[in-house]
C-alpha cells in the first residue's frame, strides 16, 4: 500500500497556490482597454522605429480568422481596429494559457486510459503489474475533463470565436458549420464523451479491484469485454473531441488526420507519465515487482509512439505544405511566422531527443535516461498543445510568462494530488489478475 | 594440418541442453560450438558469448543512407539545376526539405536494412553454394549437439557429458581449420 506523503501533499498545494497566484496576477493585468493598447503600441512603434506597417501585414491572417477585417480606407480607422484586435489578443491570453494547461493534464489521463484499455483488450502479459498505477492516473479523467469543459464554458469566445454570435453573424463559413459548432451541441457532446470514458474507467477499476479477491476470472472477462467496447467508443469520441476542443479554435481550418494526431500526442504523454510515476513509486521501494524489463517496455513505447506522433505531425504538415491551398495553409503560415521556435522546437523535444536517447536497448533500462527523455517528451507535448491553441487566440502576442507557468503549476499540483490520492486507495499490485504471475516474471 | 579430436554430445531437449551448458561452463571446459534446430533463448548468455554489435552497424549504415539522400537531393534539385517545378521553392535545401523527407526516410531504411543484412551474411559466412558445416543432419530437426575439443581427457569428458543428460556421445576426428 502506498500512503500519500506529507511532502508530496505540501509540494502539490504550494504548486496549486503559487500557480493560482501567478495566473491570477496575469488575469488581472490582462484587463487592458483600447486606450492602454494604443499607448502600448505607440511605445512599441517608437522602439521599433515605426515598424508598424510591416507588423500590420503579419497580423492579417489572424485578423482574418477573427472576422474583423472590414475597410482599410483610413489609416486612423485601421489603427483603431488594430488596437482593438491586439486588445482582444491580450485579453485572451490568460484564458488560453489556462485552457492549454488544463487540456494537457487531462489528455495525459485520457491517454493512460486508452493504454490501459489496450492492455486489457490485447491481454498483455507484461503490464498487469502496472495496472494500479494506470488506474490511479486515469482517476483524473473525470475531474480534469470537467475542468476543461468548465473553462471552455467560462472563456467562451475568448478561446472559441464561433461562440461569439457577433462573429458568426458576419462569417458565412462559420454559419455553414453552425450545425456542429454551436454551444449546446459542444457541451452535450463534451458531457457524452466524458460520461462514456468515466463509465468505462469506473467499471474497469471496480472489476479490477473485485478480481483481487475473486476465485474465478469472471471480473477479468468482464473487463476484457468492456475494454474492447471502450476502445471502439474511444476512437470515435476522441476524434470528435479533438475537433470540438482543439480544432474548433480555428473554425475556418480543418484537417482529416487531426484526431489521430491529438491521439498520438496524448498516448505518448500518458505512457511517459506511467513510466515516471512507476519509477517514483519504485524508488520508494513500493513496487519491487516492477523490474527493469517493464521499464524497458515502457521506454520502447515512449520511443515508438514519439516516432508515430512525428509521422502524423509530418504527414499533416507536409500534405498541406505541398498542396499549398490557401484556405488550409494559413494554419501553418501563422505558426511558422509567429511561432517559429515553439513550432520547430517541439520537433526536437518530441522526436529527435527521444529518438536518439531511447534508441539504445541498454539506455532504455537506465532510469535517469528514461526520466530525461520523459521530461523532454512532456515539455514537448505541452508545447504541442500550446501550438494548437495559442496562435488562434493570441496570435503573435504569445509568450511564456505568469499566465502559462501559473496555469501549468496549478494543474500540475492538482494532477499530482488527485493521482497520488487515487493510487493510495488500493494495493499497488493487482494480484487477482490472471496474468499477474506472468507479468511479475516478465523478462525481456 | 594436424587433425584434432572433438567430442559431440547430443541432446534431445533444449532445457537439458541449457543445464548441460551451465554445468560444462562451471567445469571450465571450452565449448567449441553448439548446433540447434531452432533458437534457444538464453543460450548465448549461458555460453558467455559477447553480445552482437549488428545494431550499431545498422545505425551507422542508416546515417550513411541519410547523408546520401541529403547530398543527392541537394545536388540534383538545388545546386545542379534549380528549376521551378510547380512553384516549389528550390532556393535552398531547407526551404524545399519537406518534399525530400520521404526519400531521406526511405534511403535511411534501405541502407540500414540491406547493409546490415549483408554484414550479417559476411560475418556469419553465409553465401549461395557454401558447403554446409553440419556435423550431424539431425541437428536441423530435433537434436542438439555440443562440440567440445578433446585434450587427452576422453574418458573423463565422456562420463562428465553422460551425466549432463547427453543421449549420445561420439568422439570424432576433425580437420582443423
Amino acid at each position: 500500500m502506498y500512503t500519500i506523503s506529507n511532502r508530496l501533499k505540501i509540494v502539490s498545494l504550494i504548486l496549486i497556490i503559487v500557480g493560482a497566484g501567478l495566473w491570477g496576477t496575469s488575469y488581472v493585468s490582462s484587463h487592458v482597454s483600447v486606450e492602454d493598447v494604443k499607448t502600448m503600441l505607440a511605445e512599441e512603434d517608437a522602439s521599433h522605429g515605426g515598424g508598424h506597417g510591416t507588423e500590420a501585414t503579419t497580423h492579417e491572417p489572424a485578423a482574418d480568422s477573427h472576422g474583423e477585417e472590414t475597410s482599410h480606407d483610413s489609416a486612423e480607422a485601421h489603427d483603431d481596429e488594430h488596437a482593438e484586435h491586439v486588445m482582444h489578443q491580450i485579453h485572451n491570453r490568460p484564458y488560453s494559457a489556462l485552457y492549454v494547461a488544463a487540456f494537457f493534464f487531462f489528455m495525459i489521463a485520457l491517454g493512460v486510459l486508452a493504454f490501459y484499455g489496450i492492455q486489457y483488450a490485447s491481454q498483455a502479459g507484461w503490464s498487469p503489474v502496472l495496472f494500479r498505477v494506470m488506474e490511479g492516473i486515469t482517476y483524473y479523467v473525470l475531474p480534469g475533463g470537467l475542468i476543461v469543459l468548465a473553462i471552455a464554458m467560462w472563456a467562451g469566445d475568448h478561446i472559441f470565436i464561433w461562440m461569439d454570435p457577433e462573429v458568426v453573424a458576419h462569417d458565412e463559413l462559420i454559419q455553414g458549420k453552425a450545425g456542429w459548432l454551436n454551444k449546446t451541441g459542444f457541451f452535450i457532446r463534451g458531457l457524452i464523451f466524458l460520461g462514456g470514458w468515466s463509465l468505462y474507467r469506473y467499471f474497469s477499476r471496480k472489476f479490477s479491484i473485485a478480481q483481487d479477491s475473486a476465485d474465478d476470472n469472471r471480473n477479468f472477462k468482464k473487463n476484457f469485454r468492456i475494454s474492447a467496447a471502450f476502445l471502439v467508443f474511444y476512437i470515435y469520441t476522441e476524434s470528435m473531441m479533438s475537433w470540438d476542443w482543439i480544432m474548433s479554435v480555428d473554425p475556418h481550418w480543418f484537417s482529416t488526420l487531426f484526431g489521430w494526431y491529438v491521439f498520438a500526442s496524448m498516448f505518448v504523454s500518458g505512457i511517459t507519465v506511467i513510466a515516471l510515476v512507476t519509477m517514483y513509486l519504485k524508488s520508494k521501494g513500493l513496487m519491487e515487482f516492477v523490474n527493469d524489463s517493464h521499464m524497458h517496455d515502457l521506454a520502447k513505447f515512449m520511443f515508438a509512439i514519439s516516432i508515430f506522433w512525428t509521422y502524423l505531425w509530418f504527414s499533416q504538415f507536409m500534405l498541406i505544405w505541398y498542396a499549398n491551398i490557401p484556405e488550409e495553409v494559413t494554419y501553418f503560415v501563422t505558426r511558422i511566422e509567429d511561432y517559429k521556435l515553439p513550432f520547430f522546437g517541439m520537433l526536437a523535444l518530441n522526436f529527435i531527443f527521444p529518438f536518439l536517447v531511447l534508441m539504445n536497448s541498454d539506455y532504455k533500462r537506465i532510469n535517469w535516461f528514461i526520466v530525461m527523455a520523459g521530461i523532454a517528451i512532456l515539455v514537448g507535448h505541452y508545447i504541442d498543445v500550446y501550438n494548437m491553441i495559442m496562435p488562434a487566440t493570441v496570435g503573435d502576442r504569445w509568450g511564456f510568462g505568469f499566465a502559462e507557468f501559473g496555469a501549468v503549476f496549478f494543474f500540475l499540483g492538482l494532477f499530482l494530488l488527485i493521482v497520488f490520492y487515487a493510487i493510495s486507495k488500493q494495493p499497488l499490485l493487482a494480484k487477482g489478475n490472471p496474468f499477474v504471475k506472468e507479468s511479475e516474471q516478465f523478462h525481456y | 594440418m594436424e587433425s584434432t579430436k572433438v567430442i559431440h554430445a547430443i541432446y534431445t531437449d533444449d532445457d537439458v541442453l541449457m543445464s548441460a551448458v551451465k554445468k560444462v561452463k562451471a567445469a571450465k571446459y571450452h565449448i567449441e560450438e553448439i548446433y540447434t534446430p531452432f533458437p534457444v533463448h538464453g543460450l548465448d548468455k549461458a555460453m558467455g558469448l559477447a553480445p552482437t554489435r549488428i545494431a550499431i552497424t545498422a545505425f551507422i549504415y542508416g546515417c550513411l543512407g541519410l547523408t546520401v539522400a541529403i547530398v543527392m537531393m541537394n545536388y540534383i534539385m538545388i545546386e545542379d539545376w534549380p528549376q521551378n517545378i510547380g512553384g516549389k521553392p528550390s532556393f535552398s535545401y531547407l526551404e524545399n526539405m519537406p518534399a525530400f523527407v520521404p526519400i531521406m526516410f526511405e534511403l535511411t531504411v534501405f541502407f540500414s536494412a540491406h547493409l546490415m543484412v549483408i554484414t550479417f551474411y559476411l560475418r556469419s559466412r553465409m553465401w549461395p553454394f557454401k558447403k554446409a558445416e553440419n556435423p550431424d543432419p539431425r541437428t536441423t530437426d530435433d537434436h542438439f549437439l555440443m562440440e567440445i575439443p578433446v585434450h587427452g581427457n576422453e574418458k573423463e569428458l565422456e562420463s562428465f557429458l553422460a551425466d549432463t543428460g547427453a543421449v549420445e556421445i561420439n568422439i570424432v576426428d576433425k580437420e582443423a581449420h
